[in-house]
């Protein structure tokens, strides 16, 4: 393989930073349609080997992790409707470029979850990190902890439901998609965000640039009450609707074959 | 990228050395060029100075093993003359010493003396802090300086993947608060208004060992503290002045400070139990020191938190 040079000379792949070659894990337990395996002492490549030989090859639509142990980019790009379950706490970029899976993780994840995501769910027990649905662009994502920075920046699509708080630049360049915060939110929410819906029930430490309240209608109402009931969320708290100003990025005023460019 | 760490354990020492190795190494895809190590000891009477008198990459060459000797016998000079009383002197390389000293004086005018010794750098001076830092992934560090036996209170550790400067010891973290006593700093990110505050701490007679804008934080939080602040005042106040993106992790004799910008841009995790606090880059690194699924949380932005050994 060839190595990436770094100043200090050694190569990237001699520096051990790359794991080129792995062996399927033996110890996965198939019972119909269903497998589980232990990831405790699994490299990254050999979890995401077994998950993809198990959905992709022998047709598994149920596949449980256990102890993922915050391994990092795990269950990516997984483009079949099927069921994963994380029986732990997976790390960094898991779930992302997904299309289809139903997710559930037990416990937390680290940044980036379910960036890029195209469609299904990921349900997240615990807290996740910032980058939490990063540039998504359908599905739902639900996180019932708290979440870090940046939550949904650059969204295209989808709803990410959060039952915590959000920090700073939360919807930062959204683009399309909803993000519904029962918590209170950081400084600049929404900046800069070019349409799409934040809702809030708690505090909002700052609106960012164009961020604006919005006007609630009847469709909110159907829409939030439509996600927490499909989710088992309970009852849904009162929010406040924040949408695009329009002034700094207006969809509106472009000529239809711009629209078509930006939107589609 | 780089990645930091640290650990505090309130109740009591335990194997700091090789907790923040396991979490480091867990690290090592975030920078594997040079890894550095602040930990902190048992308090003594004895003044531990680590100090270098080579880089690592420039310590071999005709003459070098005799010329290391020829300063290392300078700097044992040199103690005698100032009124130390050296207890021992041991290395772990040809370049990298651990001495101990009896010395009740001026801990600048120690520093500034030894450093004038041909290729001298103090990495670190106080009654329980001790600086290791050297090329390569955390345990290729730690086999060489022994430091999977190393116990204390706490310490933080930092993996470095350089982009900017050279992959040496110099640019690598942790940083001393020179010239103050047990105070150390690591961090990720970038500063912005280095050069600005470098100016004015040199006004205030500092002296910087490298041109890495991360030394700047630990002379920062030196300088505000000697004028009475505490460290966690001190590091509220930082997050004014410094400019730029970063997270970093502070250590006293006492104490273990984390600190986050006002944009949140540079991760941190923390996982807090009565007896342990541990705080890293990623969770994979607290994994590796609590081998349990742990509640963790991501601090926001313009957070500080500090606790107490």
């Amino acid at each position: 393989m060839a190595g990436v040079g770094s100043r200090s000379g050694v190569s990237y792949d001699a520096r051990g930073l790359v794991e080129p070659h792995a062996d399927m894990p033996d110890n996965v337990e198939v019972d119909g349609g269903r497998a589980r395996f232990d990831a405790s002492d699994l490299t990254i490549r050999q979890i995401n080997m077994a998950l993809r030989k198990l959905i992709y090859d022998d047709g598994i639509t149920d596949v449980t992790i256990l102890n993922p142990a915050s391994k990092h980019s795990l269950a990516v790009g997984i483009l079949k409707r099927c069921r994963i379950h994380f029986e732990g706490s997976p790390g960094w970029f898991a779930c992302g470029l997904i299309d289809g899976p139903e997710v559930t993780i037990n416990g937390r994840v680290g940044w980036s979850v379910a960036e890029n995501m195209m469609s299904g769910v990921v349900t997240i027990e615990r807290s996740a990190g910032s980058l939490t649905g990063a540039a998504i662009r359908g599905g739902d994502l639900i996180v019932k902890g708290d979440v870090g920075a940046r939550t949904g920046i650059d969204q295209k699509g989808g709803t990410i439901i959060v039952l915590g708080d959000v920090g700073i630049n939360t919807g930062f360049m959204m683009q399309r998609g909803r993000q519904i915060i029962c918590g209170n939110a950081g400084m600049n929410l929404g900046d800069s965000m070019y349409d799409g819906e934040i809702y809030v029930a708690g505090t909002v430490a700052s609106l960012g640039v164009d961020c604006v309240p919005g006007a609630w209608t009847d469709a909110d109402t159907e829409l939030i009450e439509r996600k927490f009931r499909i989710h088992g969320l309970g009852d849904p708290p009162e929010f406040q609707k924040f949408v695009c100003g329009k002034v700094l990025h207006n969809y509106d005023q472009l000529e239809p074959s711009e629209r078509k460019l930006v939107i589609h | 990228m780089c990645g930091i760490a640290g650990v505090i354990h309130r109740d009591g020492t335990a194997d700091i050395g090789a907790e923040l190795t396991a979490m480091l190494q867990s690290m090592k895809h975030r920078g594997p060029d040079s890894t550095g190590y602040a930990v902190y000891g048992p308090a003594d009477d004895l003044v531990v100075i680590r100090f270098v008198l080579a880089e690592p990459n420039k310590s071999t060459g005709i003459g070098m093993a005799e010329r290391l000797e020829r300063n290392r016998a300078e700097v044992e000079s040199r103690l005698a003359k100032i009124g130390a009383e050296v207890a021992t002197v041991t290395n772990d390389t040809g370049y990298a010493f651990r001495a101990t000293i009896r010395y009740g004086g001026d801990l600048k005018a120690l520093a500034d003396y030894l450093e004038d010794v041909p290729g001298c750098e103090v990495l670190s001076l106080g009654n329980s802090l001790e600086i290791i830092k050297d090329l390569g992934d955390a345990t290729t560090v730690s086999d060489q300086y022994h430091l999977g036996s190393f116990r204390g209170t706490h310490g933080i550790g930092h993996v470095r993947m350089a982009t900017e400067s050279e992959v040496d010891l110099a640019s690598a973290h942790p940083y001393w608060a020179y010239p103050f006593a047990d105070v150390a700093v690591v961090h990720n990110g970038q500063l912005t208004n280095y050069h600005q505050w470098r100016r004015r701490l040199e006004q205030h007679g500092h002296r910087f060992q490298s041109e890495c804008d991360s030394e700047i934080i630990a002379v920062y939080l030196a300088e505000y503290m000697s004028r009475g602040l505490t460290l966690e005042t001190a590091m509220k106040h930082s997050l004014d002045d410094l400019d730029g993106v970063f997270t970093y992790v502070c250590v006293t004799g006492n104490q273990l400070g984390v600190a986050k910008d006002e944009m949140a841009a540079k991760p941190l995790v923390l996982f807090e139990s009565d007896p342990l606090v541990a705080v890293a880059t990623e969770e994979v690194a607290i994994r590796s020191l609590v081998k349990r699924e742990v509640v963790t949380r991501d601090p926001y932005e313009r957070e500080v938190l500090v606790w107490q050994v």
